[in-house]
């Protein structure tokens, strides 16, 4: 019982970059706009978080210089993709290349060196709950403000103003241009601010789950969690089982290799990656055709005004 | 009292001059109606009335103040509303969300009971009956048109600019939208409405501004013309309004469609049970509300889309299930709606866009490869013979005008010995020339004593084109009338709106 519960809240623990990076990639989506540079701002997010937390001490102040690094890279595809209506998913590749690049230049002074990171903080009288007290409430403060991520997110979303135009925005530019609204500046926001939620996810990475910087460590996340948009229908509570799933995947085979199972190691870290895949094939296929909840109806597609 | 002056309005797009120094008033009260040809520019200048184009020079003076739009938040700001004729609606939204969708002045926490109640009270007042938590794409296209103009009025516009507001809708369903304009008029709104219908221009305005190519003829008051007159300035000579078409006996069956169920794009029921067949020599016209499965119908014969249920023959030989190319070697050909999509390849050019239907057989094609003499003199002679104006053979075909499209696939599928020519909307958009030369073409297929099939929700020339005409709602065949001549405008009407026809004869009886 014990191995369980702490498998399930180091999946929580690992899930949380995951979760950080799909929510930032939801909030770009929505507007209309693909990124698919998130590996390259997780990378970018989780150099930042952990080079100013090292130097600065705070790692807090390391957090949200990442999340303004995250905004400041995606500004370079916004002004691509919006601007200059280039394709979107050569411009998000370049912002991958671009970090995974940056990231190890920039990153070679830090490698083999360590910080103190975020602490843990268990919730007073939560994490007395048996059992989901220590799967949830025992963790560092991010991977609270996650939770609350998702549920603003959604609330953003359904109930209010800003959020019906973003959905407006990236379901049909045109009838929300028509409409009176502006549709670059949303969509400038939202890629902005998603960009940053992205980073941070990579800043989780570095800053308190292994409080270390190394080279590509967010190991191919960033595209996890591009699928994981997909799979959780562009829905903020789905994003958080898919990535609790990934991460409890994680825990499972780190718990696996510990113990010293015959089966060999790569074959173990395959396993996220795989299971994530099937599960995103599975549900793909029993969704079949039809409206999807929330698919972006305009995603990766420019708007341009004055066409026909 | 002038609400709207514009003032040498022009306006160009990519070197073509869609707009040029046209002046337009609308007073208080007002229906004006806009009439031209399709490409005339209507609705350009009304796009720029409501601020989604801006102007190259002119301008725009409402309730008497100069006025620059920058935006579509500007005019709205103005009281000015457009419906367009693609509605500029949020499917994937409910009803009320697309009422709010970009209003400013309202909570950041949106006050749904709030906003309902007032979506209710504009529809009660205006007889606009729409579900406000309904998701849009499940509304007909009427009941959306009903929403995009409750989006209107719930913006507070007193200047409502309809686009072709009928095109899409029954004929009892279009005498409503002109009694709610009236209705409207007596409020003070003033109303713009794009049409190219005359009957309609001539029955619901107070003026007409006739625009041709880019430019104003005129604007007369509605009761000092007539049609003819009207009709001269659109098209600038005197027009014939109907065709020859000799009489024909038609021969034996060519396409016959049993029992047809085919689903849509969705994946919901399009066609339930459609049976159909066409003869050699005829032609059988499909009329109905744009969206109730004519569509699907006719991809369902040509082999394009799955039947799911039911029996595609030609010539007596079941073809369900083949491939296209089975329909194509069998003489089957298409004219579909979309030229550029399921039509044409656009970036491909005149000459590789002629032979996508023989590349692979001789003498085109030699074993593996091209002979591209052959395929330049195959495809000068059809740019001939079908009047393709284009400056080369070798220019990409995103090039031509909507026109000259349609005359090279026209060509490109007349070509050889068809058996069965199955066409939607193919007069759609085209100027009256290019109207003309495709009726006469179907026309003269049916004398060579091809089967014609034609889906056109254009009512008086479906009327000149067939030999019987069949009309479809919701999936299904309401009618099939033997003799186009004895059907009323109110029969058809109510077919098109969901009545099958042996029950209106028998009510009659």
């Amino acid at each position: 019982m014990d191995v369980v519960i702490t498998i399930l809240a180091a999946a929580v623990r690992s899930g949380t970059p995951i979760l950080y990076a799909t929510l930032g990639e939801i909030i770009t989506e929505k507007s209309g706009i693909l990124n698919l540079g998130l590996e390259g701002l997780m990378l970018m997010g989780a150099l930042t978080g952990f080079s100013v937390s090292q130097l600065s001490g705070s790692p807090w102040l390391g957090i949200a210089c990442a999340f303004i690094v995250g905004a400041g890279i995606s500004l370079i595809h916004a002004f691509l993709s919006i601007t200059l209506r280039a394709n979107q998913v050569v411009s998000g590749l370049a912002l991958t290349i671009f970090g995974t690049g940056a990231s190890s230049f920039f990153g070679q002074r830090f490698v083999g060196t360590t910080i103190p990171g975020l602490g843990r903080v268990p919730v007073p009288g939560l994490s007395d709950i048996p059992i989901l007290g220590r799967v949830l409430f025992n963790h560092d403060l991010l991977v609270y403000i996650s939770y609350g991520l998702v549920a603003f997110l959604y609330w953003f979303l359904v109930s209010t103003r800003t959020g019906l135009n973003l959905r407006a925005v990236g379901d049909t530019p045109r009838a929300a241009d028509a409409m009176g609204l502006s549709v670059s500046r949303y969509r400038y926001i939202a890629v902005l601010v998603g960009g940053g939620i992205v980073a941070v996810g990579g800043a989780y990475l570095s800053v308190a789950y292994t409080r270390m910087w190394t080279e590509l460590m967010t190991a191919g996340r960033g595209w996890i969690a591009v699928a994981l948009v997909i799979f959780a229908i562009w829905h903020p509570a789905r994003a958080a089982m898919g990535a609790y799933l990934f991460g409890g995947v994680v825990a499972f085979q780190l718990r696996l290799q510990a113990a010293g199972t015959s089966i060999p190691v790569p074959l173990l870290m395959m396993l996220p990656y795989l299971l994530t895949i099937a599960v995103l094939v599975f549900i793909t296929i029993r969704q079949g055709k039809g409206i999807l909840f929330g698919a972006p109806g305009s995603l990766g597609q420019p708007y341009f005004r004055e066409e026909g | 009292m002038d609400i709207v002056q514009m003032r040498g309005i022009t306006k160009h797009f990519a070197g073509v001059t869609a707009n040029h120094n046209i002046d337009f008033d609308l007073k208080k009260g007002e229906v004006h109606a806009l009439l031209g040809e399709n490409g005339a520019g209507k609705s350009t200048l009304m796009n720029i009335l409501y601020g989604l184009y801006r102007p190259d020079s002119g301008t725009i003076y409402i309730e008497g103040k100069r006025r620059e739009f920058s935006s579509p938040r500007d005019a709205i700001a103005s009281g000015i509303g457009m419906v367009h004729q693609h509605f500029m609606l949020n499917p994937s939204q409910t009803v009320w969300e697309n009422m709010v969708m970009g209003l400013a002045d309202l909570p950041e926490i949106l006050p749904k009971q709030d906003i309902l109640r007032r979506i209710n009270n504009i529809s009660e007042k205006y007889s606009l009956r729409v579900d406000p938590t309904a998701q849009v794409w499940q509304l007909s296209i009427g009941e959306q048109q009903r929403v995009a103009i409750l989006q209107m009025l719930f913006r507070k516009a007193r200047v409502l600019i309809l686009d072709e507001p009928t095109a899409v809708l029954t004929p009892q369903e279009a005498l409503r939208l002109f009694e709610l304009i009236k209705q409207m008029t007596t409020d003070g709104y003033g109303v713009v409405f794009i049409s190219h219908k005359l009957h309609e221009v001539m029955e619901n305005s107070q003026r007409v501004t006739i625009l041709r190519k880019g430019e104003k003829v005129g604007t007369v008051e509605t009761f000092s013309t007539s049609r003819e007159k009207l009709a001269e300035m659109m098209v600038g000579k005197k027009f014939a309004f109907s065709i020859e078409r000799s009489s024909r006996e038609p021969g034996s069956v060519v396409l016959e469609g049993k029992n047809l169920e085919v689903l849509g794009d969705r994946g919901l029921p399009a066609v339930r049970g459609v049976s159909l067949h066409i003869r050699e020599g005829e032609i059988v016209g499909i009329a109905g509300v744009a969206g109730n499965g004519q569509h699907e119908l006719c991809e369902a014969l040509v082999g394009l889309r799955k039947v799911e249920s039911g029996k595609v023959l030609v010539d007596g030989k079941d073809l369900t299930g083949l491939s296209p190319r089975a329909y194509i070697s069998r003489g089957v050909r298409y004219i579909p709606a979309d030229r550029k999509g399921t039509g044409l390849v656009a970036n491909m050019d005149v000459s590789e866009n002629a032979i996508l239907k023989k590349y692979w057989k001789k003498p085109v094609s030699r074993g593996y490869v091209i002979d591209w003499n052959v395929v330049r003199r195959f495809t000068r002679e059809l740019v001939k013979s079908f009047n393709v104006s284009t400056p080369s053979i070798s220019t990409p075909v995103r090039n031509l005008s909507g026109g000259n499209l349609q005359k090279l696939m026209l060509g490109r599928e007349l070509s050889g010995t068809p058996r069965v020519v199955v066409a939607v909307h193919p007069t759609w958009g085209l100027d009256v020339a290019a109207t003309k030369f495709v009726r006469e073409k179907l026309l003269s297929e049916r004398e060579r004593g091809t089967a014609v099939l034609v889906v056109s929700e254009d009512l008086d020339e479906l009327l000149s084109l067939s030999d019987r005409i069949a009309v479809m709602c919701q999936g299904e065949l309401m009618g099939l009338v033997d003799d186009p001549s004895s059907i009323t405008p109110e029969e058809m009407g109510l077919m098109m709106a969901g009545t099958p026809l042996s029950c209106i004869r028998k009510a009659s009886v």
